[in-house]
């Protein structure tokens, strides 16, 4: 029964998903699609709550027991219910209640949470550095193309770096973006697209037919 | 602008199907239609005939060039895509069987699959853990899905050698979903009392505070293996080139092309696009499963093909029409 009704609902969910790509979406098949969308974003809705409790009781464990990194939990913690408390209560009782521009939530959220995230999205300049010295360096000739190229790349992406390359004849931005970019990078990235969509499409048909179940840990 | 029998006939199906009646109108903009809709039509032979006609090129030429009218029950510019739908069902069908009957199927190796309980293997000589991260989209992506699958396989062999299996998780249906996973594939390998529920856990809704949170996890924990498997965006890197940093091995999959060269310079082995999609049936050694990746090699095939076919036909300039068989596609 754990079994069957997944794949029977895997099934009946696909085949109507399916179906309903064909018709217009004026038509209650066509339909079909967007009623299934809002069908998952209530069921995911539903699912916030597993993700507290999740959470709660991962970071409360390292609390109690005063696990290596306990304060950092507490401060977890703490924001959580610091974020969520005042926003479920209605801004008619209190102008810091609700989500609107002036509450707490918004205040944590303009403040705290988006600088934070600002930050580790920064971060990644310094990553891209390190991993582009480990890439790039010119062990074998095939690494040797990947440095010139890149290299030519970098410098044409740059208004500085293209005027250097102005410098040369032959117009080596024009090179560049019709043989480098429009070439063979586009030509790799569709091949690579072509074959992730042919997967998806086959993985879907297994999930859709009821062949492939390792998704539910059988098989 | 014209009005096609063949659509008058199919209004007639529809109208009885739906109750409904279906004014449609029709452009054409290549020839075959306006060869057959310029013929003279008093004699109801050749009115039979036209509608016969017209069902034929129905099926080889381009349904796309149809304008689509906004009161049509069916997207007629879709047709395309559906006659794909059906050659690609029947391959992945056809070679399903010819599995089931016991016909050997050749499927090439893939390292990074290969690898990864090598790399489990090594976490448990270490003593340390396995991190799996199942990506950080939802569980509508295919890719999600594909990252559950693999994350079945690795959760065994975890199981296994009893070697700790951390999973970090974005969603919270992502969440449900990871932990019947992994609770499974523990009690399929008699292990399920050394199931820990906090295996799969919720770190964080945010992009970058998941990352955070994991980035801090790896240096901490200094997990040995660290497998990413599913959609990532931009915080791919940061997660790689931090588990690089804390002395891991890794192993990346994902459909995402302009993800994949942060993968390829921060891990052992990447999965790219089709691969991760093959994981699950690789890694099962199921003949049954292993028919669908050979109905995939054949459609690949055929759109190899019909590339090769449009290159040369576009570049003596006569692909113009070919081309739009593929609009919807």
């Amino acid at each position: 029964m754990r079994t069957q009704v997944p794949v029977v609902v895997a099934f009946l969910t696909g085949f109507a998903l399916l179906v309903s790509f064909f018709f217009n979406e004026n038509t209650w098949i066509g339909q079909i699609s967007s009623e299934i969308k809002i069908w998952v974003t209530i069921v995911g809705g539903f699912t916030l709550l597993l993700g507290v409790v999740s959470i709660t009781r991962v970071n409360w464990a390292a609390v109690k027991g005063r696990k290596e990194g306990w304060g950092y939990k507490v401060v977890t913690l703490i924001s959580i219910f610091a974020m969520a408390i005042p926003a479920v209560f209605p801004s008619t009782w209190s102008p810091l209640f609700g989500r609107a521009e002036g509450s707490i939530y918004d205040w944590l959220f303009v403040y705290l949470d988006s600088p934070m995230m600002a930050t580790m999205f920064a971060t990644l300049a310094f990553y891209i550095a390190s991993a582009a010295y480990r890439a790039f360096r010119a062990r074998t000739p095939e690494s040797t193309i990947l440095l010139l190229t890149a290299t030519a790349v970098m410098l044409w992406r740059v208004p500085m770096g293209e005027a250097f390359l102005n410098l040369f004849p032959g117009n080596i931005p024009e090179f560049l973006n019709t043989y480098i970019m429009n070439g063979a990078n586009m030509a790799v990235q569709r091949g690579i697209i072509i074959g992730a969509a042919l997967g998806a499409a086959s993985m879907s048909l297994r999930i859709i037919l009821g062949i492939e179940r390792t998704y539910m840990g059988k098989g | 602008m014209c009005e096609s029998g063949l659509f008058y006939w199919a209004n007639g199906c529809f109208n009885r199907l739906s109750g409904r009646s279906l004014k449609r109108e029709i452009y054409f903009d290549n020839w075959p239609y306006s060869f057959i809709l310029a013929q003279p039509m008093r004699n109801p032979r050749l009115h039979n005939l036209r509608k016969l006609s017209l069902s034929v090129i129905l099926a080889l030429f381009p349904v796309s060039a149809w304008a689509q009218s906004s009161n049509e029950l069916i997207r007629f510019d879709r047709f395309n895509a559906f006659i794909l739908l059906v050659v690609f069902s029947a391959a992945v069908l056809i070679y399903t069987n010819w599995a089931k009957r016991g016909k050997t199927l050749f499927l090439r190796k893939i390292p990074g699959l290969d690898a990864v309980e090598e790399a489990v293997g090594r976490a448990t000589e270490m003593g340390r853990p396995v991190l799996f991260i199942p990506g950080i989209a939802e569980l509508d992506e295919i890719e999600t899905i594909a990252g559950i699958s693999i994350l079945g396989r690795v959760a065994k062999i975890t199981a296994q050698y009893e070697t700790p299996l951390m999973v970090p998780v974005r969603y919270p249906l992502v969440l449900a979903a990871g932990q019947e996973v992994v609770e499974q594939a523990y009690i399929e390998m008699g292990k399920g009392d050394a199931y820990d529920k906090d295996t799969v856990r919720y770190v964080a809704g945010e992009q970058f505070a998941f990352t955070a949170n994991v980035n801090g996890y790896m240096m901490r924990e200094r997990p040995a293996t660290n497998i990413y498997m599913g959609a990532f965006f931009a915080e791919s890197l940061l997660l790689a080139e931090t588990g690089n940093a804390a002395g891991s091995i890794q192993i990346a999959g994902t459909a995402r092309p302009e993800q994949l060269p942060f993968f390829i310079a921060a891990c052992v082995y990447t999965l790219m696009g089709e691969e991760l999609y093959a994981a699950s049936a690789y890694l099962s050694h199921e003949p049954v499963m292993l028919g669908g990746l050979k109905g995939q090699d054949f459609v690949k095939m055929l759109l190899i093909i019909a590339l090769v076919i449009g290159i040369l036909l576009v570049t003596f300039g006569w692909g113009d029409t070919y081309v739009t068989w593929f609009d919807a596609v």
